[in-house]
């Protein structure tokens, strides 16, 4: 029962959304990527997705500021 | 208007209220020199001459811009290594006589179309480093120069007494004048020069000049940034941005240059001639479409500015405090950007240069001042970024107010934010340490979080104050090491740790210790750390994207040529990767935001009429990049024992770090160095950081391998003459110069790698010298 988010295992949680995910990361960054396996989440999407057990899911941070 | 906002008529926007007689302060200037030329056209984004000061010798001249050196150095920052490498000498410092200050533009800067398109490019020897400092700032200067007809200005020599340059571009006069009753600091001058030079007492008048200007920080100190003014019609009033970095406004104030005043005739969409003005209006279009509807959900530039950043640093621990001992800190609330927002003037678009929608360059209008000479002024702040915020999270002060003050003063005295509070965050951890006390700070109580201390030394620094310590904490934290060092107080290694410089410049404010990436990304640089070369602590530290050296060398070879590249055209990089277009996330490679790229290639195209590629863009690039790293040989700062960082950017220098991030250290111990559980439980905490301290430096030293390698250069980080060649830089001097330095390399044995490869490891070639074989 887990998942992995940018190549980290973490624990998987039923029916958690793109944008719970994300709060659980503490990704507050506006200017991310998601993707699960491999497939893009539109942003839009994000508080419906359910992200499935097992799965691989990449939040690319982009490289604002600096 | 949205709802609860003001009027344009209720803002007070400072700065209004001053009156000074003009008449006595220009009865009193005396033309030193002039000069008379033609005025010229911008052909295709350029203006092929540029100009040529001498102050010593009272000379003036025109030097023509070939087709070759466009070729190879493309304009702006690429101008301007061109033409210190034509005129200073490999012994030159920041105050010789042949140092030159070098403003350029480039064949893109000046565009109204696509927004980001108004960037100056200043250099100089520096004062921190010995080397040649970039830094890019926008304001109308350099948009100005170009359109009064060149497309850099070049001073070397010093002045007798104070003087004011200018460059008329309605007259086609260039003229040289005393000028000993104006104000230094900048909030005054550029008042009295805006409006002493316009042709006519009107704003629309005033907005057609723009001044370079410093302080009087800058003339006591290694911190100078040059000002450049740009008149914003609605607040009524000259306002500001700075080329910060590496003590440019300590080199104007040597050279007794008050101020550079730039006036043009008129400005319009196309006066930069370009050569496909219908496709540069449609990507340009399609930019400013993008920012206008996608920004606010983005990083909401428009209305905080850069200052969006801090919460998030915060977030993820990267948020310097108490001299980057930590990366967030539970007061940071208190300087998160809705507090600055409270303060920012809402309904006033905040572009640096015309046609900028992403108007990041927020203002603070009618502010108090509260200390020092200007105490009870009502002025118009610009800023603060999230550098400056940054900079007060730095030295654990946590008011927005006070924040305001110190970016006001440090503004108009001339003074780099970033160098001045990095520094001082460092003293305060020597004054924490009893390192430095009361007595050795000339009477300061410089501890952390102490206010009124920081502003005091800012005053006395500007005072000129002759206090031993006001003195040498000035000139930055290289050299108040070695000062430390010198006179016994503290332990040298601790001293070397925390103090947050490299080549002899501070960090900027982003903590590192867990990007072996970013930690490249400000050692492995030209001028030192600053992060305009390579940002990728996300991409390195969250998106677990770079994981190998090979990787991570990628990285710092790509985005740093990239970067390199709004340097030689005169753009902002902001509204590059700042805004995304809606289907950024559907690319190949998002961090690159493609869409944006190919706009770049598309832009320089319709500019200069050349065929043009993306790897096009990269090549001009590189070519720039190698040069300036063989003019810091060349002047004796370029090799692998320069591009040494601080430990405190690696890796935690006190037990107190250690602990704060426990787990996390721990954790590391067991990962990366393969300790069991069993023998970390064992460790004393002094084994432990000895431990991390071993593996993180060498972890450094393979990734300098990996990017020297990547680079194309020696494993001592010396540019060879196979890859200049490569790159079509033929300069004969050159190449003898770097075959030279590689052979006594080679002699002294330097030619090696520096990581300490293990059984299974391999360093990038065992080929030695390589580079020949290519
Ligand atoms: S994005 Fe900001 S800094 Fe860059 S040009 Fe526009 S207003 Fe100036």
């Amino acid at each position: 029962m887990s998942i992995e988010v940018n190549s980290k295992v973490v624990d998987w949680v039923e029916n958690e959304t793109v944008k719970d995910l994300l709060k659980r990361m503490r990704y507050t960054f506006p200017l991310v990527v998601v993707k699960i396996n491999d497939k893009v989440v539109p942003r839009k999407d994000f508080s419906e997705v359910k992200i499935p057990d097992n799965s691989k899911v990449a939040v690319i941070h982009m490289i604002s500021g600096g | 208007m949205v709802e609860g906002q003001l009027s344009i008529e209720e803002y007070e926007t400072g700065n209004t209220k001053h009156k000074w007689d003009y008449k006595k302060l220009k009865l009193a200037h005396r033309v030193v020199f002039e000069y008379n030329y033609k005025k010229g056209k911008v052909q295709a984004g350029y203006t092929n001459r540029t100009l040529y000061i001498n102050l010593t010798t009272n000379e003036i001249k025109e030097k023509k811009v070939t087709e070759e050196m466009k070729e190879k150095f493309t304009g702006g920052r690429g101008f301007g290594l061109k033409l210190l490498w034509d005129s200073i000498k490999h012994t030159t410092r920041w105050n010789s006589d042949e140092n030159e200050l070098v403003i350029t533009t480039g064949p893109l800067c000046g565009t109204t179309q696509y927004p980001g398109s108004g960037k100056s490019l200043c250099l100089t020897v520096s004062p921190s480093t010995d080397i040649i400092c970039d830094s890019n700032v926008g304001g109308f200067f350099g948009p100005y120069l170009k359109f009064a007809g060149f497309d850099a200005l070049e001073i070397q020599g010093k002045a007798k007494y104070d003087v004011v340059i200018v460059i008329d571009g309605e007259k086609g006069k260039v003229i040289i004048e005393t000028a000993p009753l104006e104000e230094t600091n900048t909030h005054h001058l550029n008042e009295q020069l805006t409006k002493m030079y316009a042709s006519e007492d009107t704003d629309k008048s005033r907005q057609k000049v723009s001044v370079i200007s410093s302080g009087k920080g800058a003339e006591n100190s290694y911190w100078g940034c040059l000002n450049f003014s740009f008149y914003d019609i609605r607040r009524k009033v000259p306002r500001i941005k700075q080329a910060g970095r590496g003590g440019l406004g300590s080199v104007l104030r040597d050279k007794k240059i008050k101020a550079i005043v730039t006036k043009v005739e008129k400005v319009s969409g196309i006066s930069n001639n370009p050569a496909d003005p219908i496709t540069l209006a449609k990507i340009g279009t399609k930019l400013h479409r993008e920012v206008r509807d996608l920004d606010r959900y983005q990083c909401n530039m428009r209305a905080v500015g850069t200052a969006h950043l801090v919460e998030i640093m915060d977030e993820y621990d990267l948020l310097p405090t108490e001299n980057y001992r930590f990366g967030n800190f539970p007061k940071a609330s208190k300087i998160y950007s809705p507090e600055f927002y409270k303060h920012f003037t809402k309904i006033i678009p905040d572009g640096c240069w015309h046609g900028c929608t992403m108007a990041c360059s927020k203002t603070v209008d009618g502010f108090t001042v509260m200390t020092g000479p200007y105490k009870g002024q009502k002025v118009t702040v610009d800023g603060p970024e999230y550098e400056t915020v940054a900079c007060g999270a730095n030295m654990s002060i946590w008011d927005p107010l006070w924040i305001l003050e110190f970016n006001f003063y440090c503004d108009t005295y001339g003074l780099d934010t970033i160098s001045t509070g990095t520094a001082i965050a460092f003293y305060m951890e020597m004054y924490e340490y009893g390192i430095l006390n009361k007595e050795r700070c000339n009477n300061l109580e410089l501890c952390f979080g102490n206010s009124e201390a920081v502003l005091e030394l800012i005053h006395r620094i500007a005072r000129g104050d002759d206090g031993e310590f006001i003195n040498v904490a000035s000139k930055g934290i290289r050299r108040v090491k070695n000062w430390l060092i010198k006179n016994g107080w503290g332990e040298p290694n601790i001293i070397e740790d925390c103090g947050m410089e490299s080549k002899g410049l501070e960090y900027s404010e982003y903590v590192t210790k867990e990007s072996l990436a970013m930690q490249g990304g400000y050692g492995l640089t030209l001028k030192g750390p600053q992060h305009d070369e390579a940002w990728l602590i996300f991409m390195d530290m969250v998106n677990n994207a770079i994981p190998t050296f090979k990787d991570k060398a990628e990285a710092l070879h790509y985005f740093p040529m990239w970067r390199t590249w709004f340097g030689l055209n005169g753009l902002c990089k902001l509204p590059w990767n700042d805004i995304e277009p809606a289907n950024n996330a559907e690319t190949d490679d998002p961090t690159k935001v493609p869409e944006h790229v190919q706009n770049y290639v598309d832009y320089q195209k319709a500019m200069t009429g050349k065929k043009i590629t993306k790897e096009d863009l990269i090549l001009q690039s590189e070519r720039c990049y190698n040069w300036q790293r063989a003019m810091n040989v060349w002047m004796g700062r370029g090799r692998r024992k320069d591009d040494w960082i601080p430990y405190r950017s690696m890796g935690p220098v006190t037990e107190m770090e250690y602990l704060s991030r426990k787990d996390r250290y721990d954790k590391y111990l067991a990962e990366k160095i393969g300790l069991f559980e069993k023998e970390i439980e064992k460790m004393n905490i002094n084994e432990k950081m000895k431990l991390l301290y071993n593996f993180r430096q060498d972890q450094y030293q393979k990734l300098a391998d990996a990017v020297y390698f990547r680079r194309g250069w020696t494993p001592n980080g010396v540019p060879t003459p196979q890859k200049m060649k490569q790159l079509g830089m033929n300069d004969h001097i050159m190449l003898k110069f770097l075959q030279d330095v590689i052979d006594k390399d080679d002699k002294a044995g330097l030619n090696v790698w520096g990581g300490k490869y293990r059984k299974g490891e391999e360093p990038p070639s065992i080929q030695p010298k390589y580079w020949e074989k290519w």
